[in-house]
């Protein structure tokens, strides 16, 4: 498919060398001879395996643990609990001050999904970590879970997460991000129409081919070498260094090459407690998902719910648009609250709309903790809004890609949370896309610019 | 725990070591012997990541244990290229920008050498049932697809 | 313990190794190893025999000897066996079908074990030291048998008389949402003289439609023709739930998909 390139032509240089030509990727020859090095593709003298004993329950109280029979195990060389862990209690976003530390490194009295890390074995082979794993008794007393967020919302709900003490990140904007524009309730009051619909998504996972892991190495000198295939190096490196009480200058930590990320890696969630474990034997410790860890206890996208309420003329402009944007962020924040409060900016979409209300809640249940993926706090909106665009469009009669042409932002525009448009291009977008896609519109849609209003 | 010899040739090169009874091929092959192009992406036969030759047929060595290779011939993607000149599908795939990320690219090559071994001019429904058992996540398979009949265009074309 | 291999060069002496605890016998590795490298500490001894007959397919006239060992890669190029080849080639991918053995077939869980779902079709007999059972009985016991499985054993169908068609979301090798295989003969009328009919994902292991069977008897293959065997497909069925589909998806489908199969 060609695509034409006379839009914005006086913008750009069409001679530039590098920039428009095809170039061979810098790691390709590695990737095609095996060469690539990941993460696991070394192996050190005397090195651990670590196993994680994990929660068979969605929220239950820890009555008790016994590794007695465990730390006998043949191969055992640690087992390690929460009080091994000397800031056991973190937020990944706490670096940029968005608290409050809310999870465990290791299950402390309570666990809160199915799955959620307790006890850690180290072994000398993956095969003893596992046999001893199986030895380790924990004793629950079963609570009662709740899995949708409108039940966790409702009074008397389970209280999944005592950091928080209530099933909904508390903003400083309070129980939701919000942005208020124009007058929403005028703007449906004067609507030929109004629709209201709700859109909702599953969980997805990443499934990259690559699983979740790292491998620690003690150097000798009080600092560790850790090979990680983590997607966030730094913030990896931050947040071990407060869990494990550590000044960032004894942690080196090397990545590389990712065997598949998709957002999938930048929690942190293995390298901790495998320094934790290279420094309490003084030997090389691996910890890398199995398969079934990577799709079942790895974040996924969160679960996500939209009720979009908009007002339409029969003209083709939406006056009004109310959005409730509902993330489930599982049982702990990780990079929820940040999901749900990139929604509020990204809402209403690429459409200019005089009056606007957005509000957008980060909820807790007792689902595995959600986190970053591709675009997340976006995608899963931007599916709902593009699907309520053809339901408005069918409402009123109108071809859908006119109907948004009438409606998308320009230059000059003001966005719902008071930020002018610039750069836009929108309209030339569509203008291909009718082109390319052979979706005739009318003339005057394809003589429109993102540039100014009323061509 | 019992250690047991193995003896099988590796890439043409004879190889024997004394290795745990009960360890995957894949195992043997990254920790004992140094050939980490197989990559274990699922150790449950799925992503085909571990993908190897053996004795002309595709194998996983994830579920392959290694004592049962002995006096085999085993090909990984480490041994396709030549005195530092790439494999023609080597070459296809950096060619055709059919690697993202990499980990499924020596599984995937490993599955398109069996099957041009076989089927030196195959259609695009072969590659796609020859390639059915490798996963990749990043590329969407279409610059897979395209570069194993680039490959097998080339060699054809050599060979006339 | 650790995990340890044993081989044996006869059926006999691997059938004795076996009745020690924490054992099981190892065929591809597609079930075994794959349990091991999951975690499965339960098995600390695999036991595996190389003896040839395990390995030989024998076809003399219309009956069928498939040693237990061969694999399905083996069955789908086998010259003689080229009726059931897209049943073997149902089963995973290139590499899998290099490994799989049609004994370890036998005991794959739903949604595993398509080709066991073609051989229930096929009126197989099982052979282990004990003497020949019926595939039903072998299956429906099949966690309790503890003697290796030497070969499966049929009669091929006349030509066109095995139908199968798996069903998967990934194509052309998937997982299965379920599979069906059906042996059927005609009158010279056209009319359905005989039916076996297999499912696989409908339960925790391949079933029998008998419900269907019975109601094709008589009645010809057209869409009036095989309505009263769809309307009862479902008898008796309780299919699994798991990432592929759920047990209630599997049932709605199932009729058309058999519907598919009888018309084809």
């Amino acid at each position: 498919m060609e695509l034409r390139k006379s839009y914005f032509a006086d913008q750009r240089k069409d001679d530039l060398h590098e920039i428009g030509q095809p170039r061979p990727r810098s790691d390709s020859p590695g990737h095609v001879t095996g060469k690539t090095a990941y993460f696991a593709d070394r192996n050190f003298p005397g090195m651990l395996h670590l196993k994680m004993v994990r929660s068979p329950h969605h929220h239950a109280r820890i009555r008790s643990i016994d590794i007695s029979e465990a730390e006998k195990h043949p191969g055992v060389v640690k087992i390690l609990t929460a009080k091994d862990v000397p800031h056991n209690v973190y937020t990944i976003l706490i670096l940029i001050q968005i608290g409050p530390e809310d999870e465990t490194v290791l299950a402390d009295g309570k666990v809160r999904w199915k799955g959620e890390a307790v006890v850690a074995v180290l072994a000398e082979t993956e095969r003893a970590a596992q046999e001893a794993a199986a030895k380790v008794k924990v004793d629950y007393e079963v609570l009662p879970a709740v899995f949708d967020m409108e039940e966790a919302l409702k009074p008397g709900a389970p209280t999944v997460n005592e950091y928080h003490g209530r099933n909904y990140y508390l903003y400083d904007s309070g129980e939701c991000r919000k942005v208020r524009f124009g007058d929403v309730e005028a703007g449906f009051a004067g609507a030929d129409h109004v629709l209201e619909q709700t859109y909702q998504s599953s969980p997805i996972e990443h499934a990259p081919t690559e699983t979740t892991g790292c491998i620690v190495v003690p150097e000798g000198n009080d600092r560790f070498t850790c090979y990680t295939n983590t997607q966030a190096m730094f913030f990896t490196l931050d947040n071990a260094s407060i869990i494990l009480q550590m000044p960032g200058n004894k942690l080196h930590f090397v990545g590389g090459t990712v065997g598949g990320g998709f957002g999938g890696k930048v929690d942190v969630i293995v390298e901790p407690i495998a320094i934790l474990g290279a420094k309490l034997t003084g030997r090389p410790v691996s910890f890398i998902y199995s398969r079934e860890e990577e799709m079942q206890i790895s974040s996924p996208r969160a679960a996500e719910k939209v009720v979009i309420k908009d007002g339409v003329m029969n003209d083709g402009r939406i006056v009004a648009r109310k959005v409730t944007g509902y993330t489930d962020a599982g049982a702990y924040s990780r990079h929820s609250p940040y999901g749900a409060q990139k929604g509020a900016g990204h809402y209403p979409g690429p459409y200019t709309i005089p009056n606007v209300w957005i509000d957008t809640y980060c909820v807790y249940t007792n689902r595995t903790p959600s986190s970053a993926m591709r675009g997340f706090g976006v995608t899963i909106g931007d599916f709902a809004l593009e699907v309520q665009m053809d339901k408005l469009a069918r409402l009123i009669g109108m071809d859908p890609l006119e109907f948004r042409f009438i409606n998308a932002y320009r230059d000059g525009d003001m966005k719902a949370h008071r930020q002018p448009t610039e750069g836009a291009a929108l309209i030339e977008c569509m203008q291909e896309a009718s082109r390319a896609a052979n979706w005739p519109v009318a003339e005057k849609y394809l003589s429109m610019s993102s540039y100014a209003k009323g061509v | 725990m019992a250690k047991v010899p193995v003896q099988f040739t590796l890439n043409g090169a004879e190889k024997a070591e004394f290795i745990d009874s009960g360890t995957t091929l894949l195992h043997a092959l990254r920790d004992k012997i140094g050939d980490t192009s197989p990559k274990g992406g699922c150790h449950q036969g799925t992503c085909g990541g571990c993908s190897v030759i053996i004795d002309g047929e595709l194998r996983l060595s994830c579920l392959t244990l290694a004592e049962t290779c002995n006096g085999a011939a085993i090909t990984t993607a480490s041994g396709l290229s030549e005195g530092g000149v790439l494999h023609p599908l080597q070459r296809a795939f950096l060619d055709a920008f059919a690697t993202q990320c990499g980990f499924c690219t020596p599984g995937m090559i490993m599955a398109a050498t069996v099957l041009l071994d076989h089927t030196p001019n195959p259609s695009r429904d072969e590659v796609v049932e020859a390639l059915s058992g490798n996963i990749c996540r990043c590329t969407g398979y279409e610059p897979i697809i395209q570069a194993v009949l680039t490959a097998a265009r080339s060699n054809s074309q050599n060979a006339a | 313990m650790a995990l340890a291999l044993q081989t044996f060069s006869t059926v006999k002496e691997a059938n004795a190794a076996l009745t020690v605890a924490g054992t099981r016998y190892l065929g591809g590795g597609t079930l075994v190893v794959r349990a091991a490298n999951e975690g499965d500490v339960s098995v600390s001894i695999l036991i595996r025999s190389t003896e040839p007959s395990l390995s030989a397919i024998t076809v003399s006239g219309d009956k069928v000897r498939i040693g237990a060992s061969v694999t399905m890669a083996a069955i789908a190029c086998h010259p003689d066996l080229s009726s059931l080849a897209h049943a073997a080639r149902a089963v995973g991918g290139p590499a899998i079908r290099n490994m799989a053995t049609v004994g370890g077939n036998l005991f794959a869980p739903a949604p595993y074990g398509d080709f066991t779902v073609a051989l229930l079709a096929l009126d197989t007999t099982v052979s282990t030291k004990d003497g020949e059972v019926p595939i039903e009985t072998f299956v429906a016991k099949r966690e309790s048998n503890h003697a290796i499985v030497t070969a499966v054993g049929f009669t091929l169908p006349v030509d066109g008389g095995f139908r199968f068609l798996k069903v998967s979301r990934v194509k052309p090798t998937g997982v299965a949402v379920l599979s069906i295989a059906a042996v059927l003969e005609q009158a010279p009328d056209g009319t359905v003289s005989s039916a076996r009919i297999a499912l696989g994902c409908m339960a925790d292991r391949p079933m029998r439609a008998t419900a269907a069977e019975k109601a094709l008897l008589g009645r010809k293959l057209t869409s009036d023709g095989i309505e009263p065997a769809l309307a009862v497909a479902r008898d008796g069925t309780s299919p699994i739930t798991d990432p592929i589909a759920s047990a209630w998806y599997r049932n709605e489908v199932l009729p058309v998909h058999l519907g598919r199969l009888l018309l084809a």
